[in-house]
């Protein structure tokens, strides 16, 4: 298995395992956040997409690896933690380990290539991620959090339908097998 | 034996992870005074480190970008002209609240004046609370928070620029927010309608005080005011002063809805600045000391800008129960 991971061949389930030429995950990632932060200032309508998750989820689902998966859901989400301010640092980080975890496991037993299953995947995890934050919240900070709302479902629709796009346009970055 | 210990090797590093992130969250709830302290934790430091410059560059880059088009493209003197209209323009809206401010004080001594003349006989204590802040520095948005829920912005100044925490943030049009994380070269501002922001605020037509609490969403609300008191939609909001941050009388917004409730009613405001679009700010350096002064008492001296942080400036801000209000802001 683990020959089959870091090969780029086929894994036990018949689903291709992707690589990527190097500094590509840390690249998207660092660029992931910076958008986010950088676009969040030019109007409300930024909250509606979390570039973050959505290459926490892509690179997941691609690299089929838990392990590094859920570790960079951890770095992402700790550098989203560090650069709000009233977030504890930790609250992102629990929520985009787990969907990291998760992404990569769905991966590795389903064809995510297809843009449908993307975009049913990614409003799954979008939503799969805001319980974790709720919970967090409510559990250890003991603050109000919605699991659910109109807003969240709207960014959902939103983060799945700019998902389809994204993933495509990092699908370029694969190293050709 | 093996192969069941690498098939669970993930599930032991997820547990792991998670548990340390809970463990890290379970310590900073614990050390919440050392944040209340001030210190920014390095990880934040780090990230800021990163972050800022890229979006500093990508703001020099647009407004660059912009530059060339307003300034060659299209008409250059006109473009000039506006810009030099435009910073008149602000200070004028500056100076024109500081007057309104004055001539509504003015007004609400003469009718306590009138009031004392008709009851000479009636005791009385009357206490003012004063404050300036004159210096300024001017400063552009360069980027904001991560995270969708946290509104919060980054400004190209720092440390360097003298500023420090707490200081207010404000636009020609309103107030931005307060300063809660200072770096060398640039600065973290809470925006007023984060859900961990409250500001001291009052009717600027009934003077009747509130606190404007941040509630996540893009309209902050204004709390702590009973339903027997008439608020209407439009009705102006204005600081009061009382949290010691911003000046009293800067405006904060006008009332967008209010429905009564238990036991306080539901008023959101729409904010006078463009939370959603701000470029360019100022921030106030000198943070407010609160003074209370007797007419009559010479002794007191007049509002002084400082840079003392307001947690050691308590004594003065109890000094006189009568002017603080039941919920004041607690920034």
């Amino acid at each position: 298995m683990s020959w089959m991971l870091t090969s780029g061949m086929q894994s036990e389930t018949n689903v291709e395992v992707h690589k990527y030429y190097g500094g590509t995950v840390i690249g998207a990632a660092l660029l992931a956040l910076i958008l986010q932060a950088f676009l969040h200032k030019f109007g409300y309508w930024a909250e509606l997409v979390e570039l973050p998750l959505l290459v926490t989820i892509y690179f997941g689902v691609s690299r089929r690896n838990p392990v590094s998966g859920l570790l960079l859901g951890a770095a992402i989400g700790l550098l989203q933690d560090a650069l709000s301010h009233d977030n504890p640092i930790g609250m992102y980080g629990i929520a985009k380990t787990l969907v990291g975890y998760v992404a990569s496991s769905v991966g590795a037993r389903i064809d995510t290539e297809h843009p449908l299953s993307r975009f049913g995947l990614v409003f799954l995890l979008f939503h799969f991620h805001q319980v974790v934050l709720a919970i967090t919240q409510r559990a250890l900070l003991g603050r109000s959090a919605p699991l659910i709302n109109l807003h969240l479902f709207l960014a959902s629709l939103i983060s799945a339908s700019l998902a389809v796009l994204l993933f495509a346009l990092l699908d370029r970055l694969r190293r050709p097998a | 034996m093996p192969d069941i210990t690498t098939r669970h090797r993930p599930l032991a590093l997820l547990t792991i992870v998670t548990l340390a992130q809970v463990l890290l969250l379970a310590f900073q709830v614990r050390h919440v005074n050392r944040v209340q302290r001030g210190d920014v934790p390095l990880v934040r430091y780090w990230a800021a480190a990163i972050v800022t410059p890229v979006e500093r560059a990508g703001t020099w880059t647009l407004s660059k970008i912009g530059g060339i088009w307003t300034g060659y493209i299209g008409l250059r003197g006109t473009r000039d002209e506006n810009f030099r209209l435009r910073n008149e323009n602000d200070q004028l809206k500056l100076r024109n609240r500081e007057l309104e401010t004055e001539a509504g004080e003015a007004l609400r001594l003469e009718n306590v004046l009138k009031f004392r003349q008709a009851h000479p006989e009636a005791p009385m204590v009357a206490a003012q609370v004063v404050g300036s802040s004159t210096s300024m520095v001017a400063a552009q948005v360069i980027g904001a928070s991560a995270d969708p829920n946290s509104h919060t912005v980054f400004i190209n100044r720092g440390e360097r620029d003298h500023i420090r925490r707490n200081m207010g943030v404000i636009t020609p049009d309103g107030i931005v927010g307060k300063v809660v994380e200072v770096f060398p070269d640039t600065t973290q501002v809470l925006l007023i309608n984060d859900r961990e922001s409250g500001v001291g605020a009052l009717f600027s037509a009934t003077r009747t005080h509130g606190v404007l609490k941040g509630s996540g969403d893009p309209e902050p609300r204004m709390e702590y005011i009973v339903n027997d008191e008439k608020v209407q939609p439009g009705d102006a909001i204005v600081t009061s002063g009382e949290d010691r941050i911003f000046p009293k009388g800067l405006p904060i917004g006008v009332v967008a809805d209010a429905k009564q409730s238990n036991p306080f009613q539901i008023i959101r405001v729409r904010t006078a600045a463009r939370l959603d679009r701000l470029e360019d700010v100022l921030v106030l350096l000198s943070l407010q000391e609160l003074n209370l002064k007797a007419p009559g008492d010479s002794s007191a001296a007049p509002a002084k800008p400082t840079s003392t942080p307001p947690a050691a400036q308590q004594p003065a801000a109890k000094a006189s129960p009568e002017t603080r209000k039941p919920g004041a802001p607690q920034q």
